[in-house]
């Protein structure tokens, strides 16, 4: 796990930073092409909530099996988020109703 | 440095500072979840240093706990960061005339934050420039990305001491959550993140977590072609 560990920050220390410099790096002011600006900007919205979904689903907390604390929870949390438009609210909202679901069950 | 850089820095600074109370509570969540996966202290500082960017550091951590081959990792979190390709394209408008070097530097310290205060604050104000410009973003930095490092820390010192009942497993997706919820401000961002989580669990079992990439790619054509239909050509 180790060598996991430390090949997974070296990797993507390398990498996270070449994309950094990809556009900057280069002299000039070279702009991207419409359909990959298209497709980068539905990044975040593709790649959290895919992420998330098996997680809020199938908890490893509980062994895989669907816990209806932690399914409100993160409906709560996507709720606030969504209507607030404030991360930080959504964050404490959503471990708030954890709790309260946790105490409740 | 003269006055002119110097009152840039330090304007930088101060549109800066607002980020310390988002990016300090995020580095103690990452310290905390990385030492409960059973991260080394030495691991995790070398990740917020090396990495400098939160979401695809919660991604790697997540992924390497539940067994997924090292490269499909890597693959997943460089994707995640797929965004500030576009931080970079933008930035070059404005800063493609510096020197290399320089341009090197501010490469490193481009996180969304960091994006966020230097175009709002280049857009008002072509006039500034090339070394003011530098002398702003590295401002802009320093209550940052230092911040990042020193809270990483401290989530991992106090993740060590939080008793297990405090269901903090749970505190990534929450996370995660918090931080797609706010950008779902259309038809192209709700199709995307529907089709996402849907495709996510249908490929669960597909080996190697490749499931939640596929997922992804296959939302961000849907967002997109969603965003073009709307578009009307």
């Amino acid at each position: 796990m180790d060598a996991t560990i430390w090949t997974v920050i070296l990797a993507l220390g390398v990498g996270t930073y070449l994309i950094r410099l990809s556009f900057l790096g280069l002299v000039g002011d070279r702009a991207m092409p419409d359909w990959a600006m298209r497709l980068l900007r539905h990044v975040p919205v593709a790649v959290l909530p895919a992420l998330v979904a098996p997680l809020v689903v199938w908890p490893a907390a509980t062994g895989g099996v669907p816990d209806p604390a932690r399914m409100t929870a993160a409906f709560v949390a996507l709720a606030v988020g969504a209507v607030t438009r404030n991360a930080l609210g959504a964050i404490a909202a959503g471990m708030a109703a954890l709790y309260l679901g946790l105490w409740l069950y | 440095m003269t006055r002119a850089t110097r009152s840039a820095f330090l304007s930088g600074l101060v549109q800066g500072a607002p980020f310390v109370l988002v990016i300090a509570p995020f580095g103690i969540l990452f310290g905390i979840v990385a030492s409960e996966a059973g991260w080394s202290t030495m691991q995790m500082m070398a990740m917020s240093v090396l990495v400098v960017a939160g979401i695809s550091q919660f991604t790697a951590v997540q992924m390497i706990a539940d067994n997924v081959p090292t490269v499909v990792v890597i693959l997943t979190a460089l994707a995640v960061n797929l965004r500030l390709a576009i931080y970079s394209a933008s930035l070059a408008l404005h800063l493609g005339a510096l020197p290399f070097r320089q341009r090197a530097v501010l490469a490193y310290m481009l996180l969304d934050s960091s994006y966020a205060a230097a175009v709002s604050r280049f857009a008002v104000e072509p006039e500034m420039t090339g070394s003011e410009k530098f002398a702003y973003f590295v401002g802009a930095s320093m209550p940052i990305v230092p911040v990042w490092y020193a809270f990483t820390w401290l989530g991992g010192v106090a993740g060590r001491a939080v008793p297990e009942e405090y269901a903090l497993d749970f505190a990534l997706p929450i996370t995660f959550i918090a931080m797609f919820a706010p950008l779902l401000r259309g038809r192209p961002q709700v199709a995307a993140a529907v089709t996402a989580m849907g495709l996510s669990l249908l490929l669960a079992d597909l080996p190697f977590g490749s499931g939640i990439l596929a997922a992804a790619l296959g939302a961000m054509a849907v967002g997109a072609g969603v965003e073009r239909l709307g578009e009307g050509r």
